[in-house]
Order: C-alpha cells, then sequence, then structure tokens
C-alpha cells in the first residue's frame, strides 16, 4: 500500500442518476489517499471495462440504485475477465437487496456495501483487499 | 410587528436572564458546543420578538390566500381541503401498475403518481441496448399509447388528476396522455395533472436529460404555450427541489437552486413571447420534507414568500395565480435506513407532518422498506396511512399555518430566505440556472460530503446506523421486478410495431423532424404522431437526431 497509490475507477453502470452515494464514495478514497476516477452517469459495461483497463486500476467500485445490478455487475466482472484483468477487485453498492447478494457474489463481485455503510469501512475493506 | 418599549424592555430581560443561563450551562453543559440547522444556522437557546425585530406583518407574513403568501396559497387552506394524497407508484409492466393505481384509489388515495422505467425516462424504447436490465424497475415501462392505455384502464383520467414523473421526453407522454384521455371520451379541458418537465434539475442532480439546454428549453416553453390554449388547468411543470436535497443539498441551497431554476424558466417563456400571467399560473413546485423538522416547516414558507416576491418584483406579474407558489412534497428516501427499517415509518411521519404545517397542496410518504426495495402494497398502506392520521386525527389541519407567528420560526423563514436570496445572486451574476449547474453540483456534493462525515464521525444521529444499532433479520416480502417484464414488454412492442401502417408513421416521424427544425410548437406534432402510436423511442430518436445529446460534465 505504501510503495504505490491505489487506484480506483468509482462507475455508474446502467441509466439510474442517483450519484450521490459514488461520489461520496470517490472523495473518501480520494481524501483517504486513492487515486480514484468517476466515470459519470449511463456507463455501459463495456465503457467501465474500458475506462478501467485504460485507467489501470486495481479496483472498479459500482453503485446502482435502479435494480438493474443482477444484469449489470456480472456483465462488468466478465468482460473484464474477458480481456485478461480479472485481478481488478470489483465491489458495489446502492440499494441491493440482501437476497441477491450471494449470487452477486458468486458472479464475482468482491463486496457489496449497502446503505448505512460507514465510508472507513470501504476505505478499509480496499486497502486489506488490494 | 411590536413596540419599540417592548422590544427594549425585552432586550433587557433577555440580559439578565442571560446570566442565569450562564450559571445554568456552567453547572450542567448542554449537549453541543453549538447547535445548528441543516443549513448551518446558529441555533440560539430561546428566540423572542426581538429576533423579529425588522418584521411587518403585512409586508412579510400577510393573510393567508395574500401576498406573500408565507401564511399559505389559501384563505382556509386544510379547513376547506385536505392536501392531495398523492402516492408515487409505478413499476413493471402496464398491467401491473394499473392494478397498483388501482389499489391505491380503493385505499383513499386522492390522485394518482406515476412512476415511469429509466429507459422511458430517457427516451429509449424498451427494445433499445441501453434498457437492458432497467426495463419496469424504477416504474412502468411505457413505449406507446397502447402502454398508456393499459396503464389507465378503468380510470376516468377526466376525473382523477395523474402527476406524471416524466422530464426530457414529458411533450412526449402528455400527448400520449391526451390521446389516452380522448380515447377514454374527455376533452382536453377536463384533464388535470402534473409534468415534472423540469429538465435543469436533471443536469443538476437527477441525471434523466437527453438534449442540451436550448432545445430543452424551448421544448418546455412550447409545452407552456400548448397548455395555456389547450389543457388549461394542467400544471406544466413542478420545478423540482426535491432531487436536489435528495443528492445532499441544504434546506437553504433546496429553496435557492429551485427557485433559480423556476427563474430560468420564466426567463426562457418570456423571451419565447409568452405573458408571465399566461403561462406563470400553471408552475408548480416539488420539494422534499427531511428531518430536520422545524427548520423544514420554516423552508416552505420562506419558498412561499420569495417565490410571490420574485414574481411580482423581478417579472412584474400581476395575478395572484402567478405569484402563489403552489407545490407538491416528498418526504426523504434519504433520510431512510436499511437498518430497523420499520423506524422509518416515524421518520416518514415526522417528515410529512413538517410538510402539511407548511403547507403543502399534495404529499407522498415513502414506504419504511425503501431503502431496501421498492416498496410492497402492505408499506405503500401504511405511507397512506400515515397521511391520513394527520389529516383526520391529529387535528392539525383545522387551523391555518399554525406554526406562524413562533419566534423561531419567523426567524428561520427569514434566515433561510436571505440566505437562497444569496445565493440566488451567485447564481444570476454566473448567468443564470442553466450557466451555473456545476456551480450548483460542487454545492450540493459538498454539502452531500459534509453529511456523510457528520453521520461517520457520529456528530449526527441516525438510529440504528451509527447508535441503538441491534442484531436483526433481513426484512422479508420486498417487492421484486423480474427480468420476464423486460421480455414481455419487447416482445409486446415488437407486436404492435409489427402491426402498425408503416407508411403513415415514416410520415409522422418526418413532420416531427420538420416541426424540430422550425420554430414551430412541437406539441400538436406529437399528440398526431402518439394517436398512430409512434413510438417514444422513435419520436426521441428523431430529437436526438435533430438537436444533439447533452453531454454530462463531471463534477465532484
Amino acid at each position: 500500500m505504501s510503495e504505490k497509490r491505489i487506484r480506483v475507477l468509482v462507475a455508474k453502470p446502467g441509466l439510474d442518476g442517483h450519484d450521490r452515494g459514488a461520489k461520496v464514495i470517490a472523495q473518501a478514497l480520494r481524501d483517504a489517499g486513492m487515486e480514484v476516477v468517476y466515470t459519470g452517469l449511463r456507463q455501459t459495461p463495456e465503457q467501465i471495462v474500458s475506462a478501467a483497463l485504460q485507467e489501470d486500476v486495481n479496483v472498479v467500485g459500482m453503485s446502482i440504485l435502479s435494480g438493474a445490478h443482477g444484469t449489470l455487475f456480472p456483465e462488468v466482472v466478465n468482460l473484464l475477465r474477458e480481456k485478461g484483468a480479472g485481478d481488478i477487485l470489483v465491489i458495489g453498492g446502492g440499494i441491493i437487496p440482501e437476497d441477491d447478494i450471494p449470487a452477486l457474489k458468486e458472479a464475482g463481485v468482491a463486496e457489496v456495501f449497502g446503505p448505512g455503510t460507514p465510508l472507513e469501512n470501504v476505505v478499509k475493506y480496499i486497502q486489506e483487499h488490494v | 410587528m411590536f413596540i419599540k418599549d417592548e422590544l427594549d424592555q425585552i432586550a433587557a430581560a433577555k440580559e439578565t436572564w442571560a446570566a442565569k443561563l450562564a450559571a445554568t450551562t456552567k453547572k450542567r453543559p448542554e449537549r453541543e458546543a453549538k447547535f445548528a440547522t441543516d443549513s448551518g444556522f446558529e441555533i440560539d437557546t430561546v428566540y423572542t420578538p426581538n429576533n423579529l425585530a425588522g418584521m411587518g406583518y403585512e409586508q412579510d407574513l400577510g393573510l393567508p390566500g395574500e401576498f406573500p403568501y408565507t401564511r399559505g396559497v389559501q384563505p382556509n387552506m386544510y379547513r376547506g381541503r385536505l392536501w392531495t394524497m398523492r402516492q408515487y407508484a409505478g413499476f413493471g409492466s402496464a398491467e401491473e401498475t394499473n392494478q397498483r393505481f388501482r389499489y391505491l384509489l380503493e385505499q383513499g388515495q386522492t390522485g394518482l403518481s406515476c412512476a415511469f422505467d429509466l429507459p422511458t425516462q430517457i427516451g429509449y424504447d424498451s427494445d433499445h441496448p441501453l434498457a437492458r436490465g432497467e426495463i419496469g424497475k424504477v416504474g412502468v415501462a411505457i413505449d406507446s399509447l397502447a402502454d398508456m392505455e393499459t396503464l389507465f384502464d378503468q380510470i376516468p383520467l377526466g376525473k382523477v388528476s395523474t402527476s406524471m414523473t416524466i422530464n426530457a421526453p414529458a411533450g412526449v407522454l402528455l400527448a400520449m396522455y391526451i390521446a389516452c384521455a380522448e380515447k377514454q371520451g374527455f376533452t382536453k379541458a377536463q384533464i388535470n395533472g402534473t409534468i415534472q418537465n423540469d429538465v435543469i434539475k436533471e443536469y443538476i442532480c437527477r441525471g434523466t436529460y437527453i438534449l442540451p439546454p436550448e432545445p430543452s428549453m424551448r421544448l418546455i416553453s412550447n409545452i407552456f404555450e400548448y397548455c395555456s390554449k389547450e389543457v388549461p388547468t394542467w400544471n406544466t411543470i413542478s420545478i423540482s427541489g426535491y432531487h436536489i436535497r435528495e443528492a445532499g443539498a441544504t434546506a437553504a441551497q433546496e429553496i435557492a437552486f429551485t427557485l433559480a431554476d423556476g427563474i430560468a424558466y420564466v426567463d426562457a417563456a418570456i423571451k419565447a413571447g409568452l405573458n408571465v400571467d399566461d403561462f406563470a399560473p400553471r408552475l408548480s413546485f416539488f420539494f422534499n420534507a427531511h428531518l430536520n423538522f422545524l427548520e423544514e416547516v420554516a423552508k416552505f414558507r420562506a419558498a412561499r414568500r420569495l417565490w410571490a416576491r420574485i414574481m411580482k418584483e423581478r417579472f412584474g406579474a400581476k395575478s395572484a395565480k402567478s405569484m402563489s407558489l403552489r407545490f407538491h412534497t416528498q418526504t426523504a428516501g434519504v433520510s431512510l435506513t436499511a437498518q430497523q427499517p420499520m423506524v422509518n415509518i416515524m421518520r416518514t411521519a415526522y417528515e410529512a407532518l413538517s410538510a402539511v404545517l407548511g403547507g403543502t397542496q399534495s404529499l407522498h410518504t415513502n414506504s419504511y422498506d425503501e431503502a431496501l426495495a421498492l416498496p410492497s402494497n402492505e408499506s405503500v398502506m401504511i405511507a397512506l396511512r400515515t397521511q391520513q392520521i394527520i389529516g383526520y386525527e391529529i387535528g392539525v389541519c383545522d387551523v391555518v399555518d399554525p406554526m406562524g407567528g413562533s419566534y423561531y420560526i419567523e426567524s428561520l423563514t427569514n434566515a433561510l430566505e436571505e440566505k437562497a436570496v444569496d445565493y440566488i445572486g451567485k447564481i444570476d451574476a454566473l448567468g443564470g440556472a442553466v450557466k451555473a449547474i456545476d456551480y450548483m453540483q460542487k454545492e450540493i456534493h459538498n454539502a452531500a460530503y459534509q453529511y456523510q462525515l457528520a453521520i461517520d464521525n457520529k456528530k449526527k444521529t441516525v438510529v440504528g446506523v451509527n447508535k441503538f444499532q441491534m442484531e436483526e433479520k433481513p426484512v422479508e416480502g420486498l417487492l421484486r421486478v423480474d427480468l420476464s417484464v423486460g421480455e414481455r414488454q419487447v416482445a409486446k412492442l415488437a407486436k404492435m410495431k409489427a402491426e402498425r401502417d408503416q407508411a403513415k408513421v415514416a410520415a409522422l416521424l418526418q413532420t416531427v423532424r420538420e416541426a424540430a427544425q422550425s420554430d414551430a410548437n412541437l406539441m400538436p406534432v406529437f399528440v398526431d404522431a402518439v394517436k398512430e402510436y409512434v413510438t417514444l423511442g422513435e419520436i426521441c430518436g428523431v430529437l436526438r437526431d435533430v438537436f444533439g445529446e447533452y453531454k454530462q460534465q463531471i463534477v465532484f
């Protein structure tokens, strides 16, 4: 961790415009010393993966509040693997029912952070898993 | 409002009392070194007439239904009729949403409020590649008039009022609503409702924009003009602070940024040649009811007074209706917690009460399970019952503006107005709301970040989240929209498209294109097109082609 700054892509897949959480997380990670790129809204899985590769990130953090997580999170994981970037840590957050989390983890999403998660927990999780 | 001698006496008494207070706090220190509202106003221990020394009753408060409308927009407010209880609903297919609407009407709801899915809100049909995974998720999927007919099956559109949360493609959805009402046998003059139609806040914080600002503002002015002649009781816009607040703004910013957006719409319509009193009476607003109860009550009062002053002084409006700020309120989605979700019922009740004490015209109360999923039938019913308790059981609706005259509430109302005026001055200096989008985004983001830090470092208590936590079981019975909804919708759309008269569709789309390229009003061509089942995506596709798409600036 000390030798190289952790690079994170904060991404908003899908069409929902709720970016308060994504931006707050992005700011917290930046304040914790990470290099953070935020994609902006309405990113396709292809765009997210291409940005992740281009920015050479260690982590992709995605936020969805529309309910499309079940479709879009696994697509990002699969595309990363196809491009030989399966080592990138993929995490997610948003309005995600507890029942959906096992399937997302099975699909390769390392962790899902729900509403009420302290920022520090996300920072720590990334520091410990990169 | 007070006699000077009396004020002097009270000031002197307060000075003596301050020594007593100091002795008390020395013995028993206060819980906080400094108390402040969510907007950052420092709160004194107690308020007296001295805090209102510069106020004039007539100029600053007036009677209800009179300028500057601080005390309410109607003379008797809820003594005449309660606010419209309007639960925002929509999910899955038009059939399912139709059932939810009818359920809510049977439960005593008095108006409809329709949520559309994201592809619909962004002007894509369900068969568009970007619609994948999103169809029917956060609202109902509407591709064409056929879906609209199903959505309002057995609901007489001449008799209910319907609010539609639709912005960038608002004109097209309004055209479908008109076509649907006419098919049911009602005239345009008989329908009532609201389209949100507030694109500036989509750029700022909500995200369902399509076109760049200039054509968007033209479309909005087209709707104002068309409705002022054809659909006279339709609320042509709902200028929304709700989402600005949800994105993180403070109460003062919520007033300021919302009214700044309002100013931009009025400016655009006047520039398009409309007379202010022809369209301004149909402007409506939409605010958030957040947790800081007293500041929220003051916020609604301050917004009403400031808008009245802006319309009168800045735009020279003559009609009382142009100066009256009528608004819908929704309780704060961001205040709901995923932890101990039943507790959200209490949060929502207090928020709803602040909206009623603030004089709202309609209200949506959130359901306790909304930090987890879309609300279930049961949770929506409790949310509606919460409003019914406020309306029918606790007596707060029997008098107008009961909080008026409280030294603290009036003082806070003044402070909020003053702060909002200050922000609007900054936005004016930047060239108006459209030019100040990134300024507002930065302000909102900073406030959101500070809010989260305050929760994380426990300066702000959130019950069940950073205090009074407990082990709990996952909530059962959450509503789910499965992917088969999308598949069925796509199949239905394909069938409908195949059955249309293709030459007619092509000709109508050409008419839309030509109208867009000219400076004609687009509303009549939208109405003609949707009647022949030209789809939302097809019409918006032409608009995208003619005007280009908005590119988001990333500010954080």
